[in-house]
């Protein structure tokens, strides 16, 4: 279901109050009428229902345990907001690890002052993402600390997910030759933020790509099970920070192949202008798989076949060589480092 | 991207090496002035490929590199005081000050914010009109018409807590201080083609005729660039020394004369210290009388040494009138990193010793099998 049709059917329960206060942390009567009309109603299963201290989960076999917290500035930014991002986030380091996602805590950390609307919309957010990624929010907690103590609103979420009976996911399976694939292009997500942070703004139609990948990566694994040797999501520090840190645990380098990189050409130009490098640029909504020389092909096809990795690419390949290190093909037919990123990437001035 | 894919065709790029090949038959030492270019140089393995018989000096082109160290405390010592909003460009926020970064001025409560563009620190200033925002105005020719054109706007709104840290450098002084410099032995410039877009090269001219030397105006894509040095390289050989404009697409010989209008009407050109090459006369742009009120220097009483001392061992200003290269550094990959960096040109994306480290395989010690 599209998410303004889903927002559609949860409309904002009558609150006698439209800001968070520290009332509503305290425990009393104003945190009871938060939870119980707001957050239980809303993101009500029999596991939540019972409303203990803790859930009772019945999981047998291995399972993948992740935890993040999310601490965004905007909080509603084009293509979503902080309450999907919270879900995405965790449900996809549990996929990473080749796992099923099933359950999720949910930690919500209010600024006194927050607009009741907004944190309905953000609660709703995270209904629509658990939904489509198909978990459970099954325990949490609801803080609230003075205003300027924190910056609206802070959600840590945990997740928990069994192991896919197919999957051996471990950096040590990373072979020469292996192929590495991006699920999607890159660098979306970053530059989105980007562009309405204040003092960057530009026009822009760009939209975040956060998305679950859960269903992509378990479509893998159902497929091509111990061929898939490795699962990361390029968060934070881009393709490149990520490449790195796996590079940097191995006896193996890896070679990326500029021209096969896929990116959206509106986001390719923002980055020009504004000086920074997509390969350093934050993603939600891709992953890259580390997958066997034989199959890697098939994997793309398998990929594009998916709205959510229409421009699934092999962008890399593994090689013995430059061990530790990750290196990239220039126009030139020469080849550069692709370093570690120290920080933020920062606009330059001209 | 029109007008900048085409310029990184690799197919046209190797056709231009080839010619570069079969043009050159001496020595030549040619410097590009931009930072933009020496990233591009770099980032895209073209220094690797030229022959080796043409060397790329590394000019002062870099704004962050050559800002002076105290204007760098100055700004941190207004952005920590109580009610000032302190406006830069982003990767000023990085470098070393003589106690700390404007980074970490914003770790420890500053307000200090990123702007892509000066227009929004007068918005900012509009909208908080209980606080003193200040702009920390560096950059060449390229910035100055925007950091200009944001005092106007402040006039034209009648805003009084608007103000500007002005560092402008300009480049003719630049290649004239290196002409005169009897350390230096540079054979022809590649000239800044932003710079140039604001300017034109009519300012060229006169320094052509004076030291004998080829300046081409050039572009910063690979092909641009490749095309500016067999420009170059042509005239050397050829005994040559004019100013010639490879990147057409963008610069005039007259330059873009609204942009210059609204710098003459801010600023006049003054006396300016760079960092890690000392004082150029007439080199900057401070702001007119007229534009005083606007002026952070006049407006705070700012309390912070005019003369401070650069960290021991940092060849920066030897690099930056190309002596010497990064890797020529002691400190260069050992104490000094973009993590540690001590000298501005670690800092910036566009400083030499950045682009160095971050791009180039050519100083590694990683074997590369063929």
């Amino acid at each position: 279901m599209n998410k303004n049709l889903f927002r559609l059917q949860c409309p904002i329960p009558k609150f006698d109050f439209d800001i968070i206060t520290l009332a509503h942390g305290s425990g009393g009567l104003l945190t009871g009428e938060l939870l119980e009309s707001g957050v239980f109603n809303l993101l009500k299963n029999e596991k939540l229902d019972k409303r203990h201290d803790g859930a009772f989960l019945n999981i047998n076999g291995d399972i993948a345990f992740s935890t993040d917290s999310f601490v965004i500035s905007p909080i509603f930014f084009p293509g979503g907001d902080i309450g999907e991002l919270s879900v995405n986030g965790t449900v996809n380091d549990v996929a990473m690890c080749g796992a099923v996602p099933q359950y999720l805590s949910l930690s919500l950390i209010l600024e006194e002052g927050l607009p009741i609307k907004d944190f309905w919309d953000i609660l709703v957010s995270i209904k629509y993402a658990a939904q489509k990624a198909g978990v459970e929010i099954v325990t949490g907690d609801t803080k609230v600390v003075e205003r300027g103590k924190g910056d609206k609103i802070f959600i840590n979420t945990t997740g928990i997910g069994k192991i896919h009976h197919k999957a051996n996911i471990d950096i040590k399976n990373i072979k020469k030759g292996d192929k590495i694939i991006v699920s999607n292009n890159i660098a979306t997500h970053g530059t989105a933020i980007l562009s309405v942070r204040e003092g960057l703004e530009f026009e822009t139609n760009m939209i975040s790509d956060t998305r679950c990948l859960n269903h992509l990566t378990l479509m893998l694994l159902d497929k091509f099970g111990h061929d898939i040797h490795f699962f990361r999501d390029p968060t934070r520090s881009g393709i490149a920070g990520t490449l790195n840190e796996i590079a940097s645990g191995m006896n193996l380098g890896i070679m990326l192949n500029n021209e096969n990189i896929p990116i959206d050409s509106q986001v390719k130009a923002a980055c020009e202008i504004l000086g920074l490098d997509p390969l350093y640029s934050a993603n939600e909504g891709i992953f890259m798989a580390f997958v066997s020389e034989s199959i890697a092909n098939y994997v793309v096809d398998l990929l594009k076949k998916s709205e959510d990795a229409k421009n699934a690419a092999i962008i890399a390949e593994v090689v013995d060589d430059h061990h530790g290190q990750v290196l990239i093909t220039n126009p030139l037919g020469g080849r550069s480092v692709v370093q570690m990123p120290v920080g933020e990437q920062l606009p330059r001035i001209c | 991207m029109k007008y900048l894919t085409e310029y990184r065709n690799p197919e046209l790029a190797r056709k231009v090496l080839n010619e570069i090949k079969n043009t050159v038959t001496k020595s030549w030492k040619i410097m590009e002035v931009c930072g933009g270019q020496t990233h591009s140089l770099i980032k895209n393995g073209i220094v690797d490929v030229l022959p080796k018989e043409i060397t790329m000096l590394h000019g002062p082109g870099c704004p962050v590199c050559v800002t002076p160290l105290h204007l760098i405390d100055k700004a941190i010592f207004l952005a920590e005081k109580e009610n000032v909003v302190l406006c830069s460009f982003g990767d000023m926020l990085r470098v070393p000050g003589s106690r700390k970064s404007l980074l970490e001025a914003k770790a420890g409560g500053s307000d200090i914010r990123i702007l892509y563009s000066p227009l929004e620190a007068v918005n900012i200033a509009k909208k908080n009109p209980d606080k003193e925002v200040v702009f920390f105005a560096v950059g060449f020719e390229t910035t100055a018409p925007s950091n200009a054109l944001s005092v106007i706007h402040a006039q034209k709104l009648g805003l009084t807590n608007y103000s500007i840290l002005t560092s402008h450098v300009l480049v003719p002084p630049a290649i004239t201080t290196l002409m005169n410099d009897p350390e230096s032995n540079i054979d022809a410039f590649l000239a800044a083609g932003h710079v140039c877009s604001v300017m034109g090269y009519w300012e060229y001219l006169p320094l052509v005729e004076k030291y004998k030397i080829p300046i081409v105006v050039s572009g910063f894509e690979p092909l641009d660039l490749l095309q500016g040095i067999l420009m170059t390289v042509k005239q050397l050989e050829e005994g040559r020394a004019e100013v010639e404009n490879q990147y057409v697409r963008m610069v005039k010989k007259s330059g873009n004369t609204s942009a210059q209008k609204i710098i003459s009407d801010v600023f006049v050109v003054g006396n300016q210290t760079w960092r890690g090459i000392g004082i150029i006369e007439k080199s900057g742009y401070n702001l007119k009388k007229e534009y005083s009120q606007y002026d952070a220097n006049k407006k705070f009483l700012i309390k912070t040494d005019n003369i401070v001392y650069e960290p021991d061992n940092c060849i920066a200003g030897d690099i930056m009138k190309g002596i010497k290269k990064p890797p020529e550094c002691l400190n260069f990959r050992k104490k000094c990193t973009p993590k540690n960096p001590i000298g501005a040109p670690m800092v910036s994306s566009e400083g030499a010793c950045a682009a160095y480290y971050n791009f180039s395989t050519m100083f590694k010690k990683i074997s590369i099998k063929k």
